[in-house]
C-alpha cells in the first residue's frame, strides 16, 4: 500500500430524520438528511445504529428506498419482536437523530447501462430496493421493459401502492393471505407455475433481482434457474424477517 | 464450533450483502463484489452470494455449496477479531 492514498473509510454519520411517511399500518418511510451524502446506487443499503442510554448498541441493515440523485430514504417494516424496527416505525419523529453508515454494496445494484429486460421479484418489504431500481429506471427513461412480481400478505400490506400503479412498469401482485372482494389476481405464494406465467422468457436474456425473506428468495431464485435463467443473471438479497 | 452451528435451512440466513458495512470496516474497501474461494470444496462465489449467520456472538460466513465456515468475525470492546482460514483466496 506504500505510496497509495488511503481512501476515505466508511464512517458512522449523524442523520437527521426529515419527513416520515406511513406506507402501510406496519411500514414507514423515513427521509434522512445526511450532510455530504456521497450519493448511492439503486439497490444499495445503509447500516443504521441505535445506542441505548446504557451504551448498548444495535445495528441493522436497511435497503435504500430512494433512487440515485434523490435524498436518502429508507423504508422500514415493523417487526413486533424486533430491537430496532419498532423504534424506527413508532417512536422516531422528524428532527430526531440516527447514526447511519453507507452507502454499502455493489452486488444487488442496477444501473441503466446494465439493460434488461428487468424482472423484479419482491416478497413483502423486499420491494424496497426494487422500488429504488424502478425509480432509477423511470428517471433514466430506460428503454428496457420492466416487470415486477410482488408478493404481499394482503392488499393493505402492499407498500408504495399508488407509485407502483403509476410508474409505467408492469406490476403483478400476488396476495397470499387475504384478497379484496372481486380480486382476480394471484391469491397464493409465488410458485413455479406463476413464475412461468409472469417472468420474461429466458431467451430474452432478462436480468432478475429477487429480494425478500429467505424462503421466498430461495424458491424464486431456483424457480428462475429452472426456467433457464443463468444463475449469474439472478441477483438475490435475503433478509431474515417474514412478510410476503 | 458448536456455538456457530446453524442449519442451512434456518430462516435467519442472510447474504454477504448484509455485512457489507462490517466488511468495509475490516478491509477498508467494498468487499461484497470480491470473489472468495472455499478452501474446503473450491467453490468460487462473490462475497455477496455467501451465506451469513449472525447468531449474536458474532458473524459467520459459510460456503453455499459445502457449508464450511469461510470467515468469522467477533467484535469485543470495539475490536474486531477476524478468522479467514476457511478461504483459499479472497480477491
Amino acid at each position: 500500500m506504500a505510496g497509495t492514498a488511503v481512501r476515505g473509510r466508511l464512517t458512522w454519520q449523524t442523520a437527521t430524520v426529515g419527513s416520515v411517511t406511513d406506507e402501510t399500518p406496519r411500514v414507514r418511510t423515513l427521509a434522512l438528511e445526511v450532510p455530504d451524502w456521497p450519493g448511492h446506487r439503486a439497490g444499495q443499503h445503509v447500516d443504521i445504529r441505535l445506542t441505548a442510554d446504557d451504551g448498548y448498541q444495535a445495528e441493522r441493515a436497511y435497503s435504500i428506498a430512494s433512487a440515485p440523485g434523490e435524498p436518502l430514504a429508507i423504508t422500514v417494516e415493523r417487526l413486533d419482536d424486533g430491537e430496532v424496527s419498532p423504534y424506527l416505525t413508532e417512536e422516531l419523529q422528524p428532527g430526531d437523530f440516527l447514526e447511519v453508515r453507507g452507502p454499502i454494496g455493489g452486488y444487488f445494484v442496477w444501473e441503466p447501462a446494465f439493460g434488461g429486460p428487468l424482472m423484479l421479484l419482491a416478497g413483502g418489504s423486499g420491494v424496497v430496493p426494487l422500488r429504488a431500481i424502478l425509480r432509477c429506471w423511470v428517471s433514466a427513461g430506460s428503454s428496457v421493459p420492466a416487470r415486477l412480481l410482488y408478493s404481499s400478505r394482503s392488499w393493505e400490506d402492499v407498500i408504495y401502492q399508488a407509485e407502483l400503479d403509476s410508474d409505467g412498469a408492469e406490476v403483478i401482485h400476488a396476495l397470499t393471505r387475504s384478497q379484496p372482494p372481486g380480486w382476480t389476481g394471484y391469491a397464493r405464494r409465488v410458485d413455479q407455475q406463476m413464475l412461468a406465467e409472469v417472468a420474461w422468457p429466458a431467451a430474452q436474456q432478462p436480468l432478475a433481482y429477487v429480494c425478500g425473506p429467505t424462503s421466498f428468495v430461495e424458491a424464486v431464485a431456483s424457480g428462475l434457474v429452472g426456467l433457464g435463467y443463468p444463475a449469474g443473471r439472478v441477483k438475490t438479497e435475503r433478509f431474515g424477517a417474514t412478510g410476503q | 464450533m458448536e456455538a456457530f452451528d446453524s442449519s442451512a435451512s434456518d430462516s435467519s440466513v442472510l447474504d454477504g450483502n448484509a455485512i457489507g458495512g462490517l466488511l468495509i470496516e475490516v478491509f477498508g474497501t467494498e468487499m461484497t463484489t470480491a470473489t472468495g474461494t472455499c478452501a474446503s470444496c473450491g467453490s468460487v462465489r462473490q462475497v455477496a452470494e455467501l451465506a451469513v449467520y449472525r447468531p449474536g456472538l458474532g458473524t459467520v460466513v459459510r460456503c453455499r455449496t459445502c457449508e464450511a465456515i469461510l470467515m468469522a468475525f467477533v467484535q469485543i470492546h470495539g475490536v474486531t477479531c477476524v478468522d479467514l482460514q476457511g478461504l483459499a483466496s479472497l480477491a
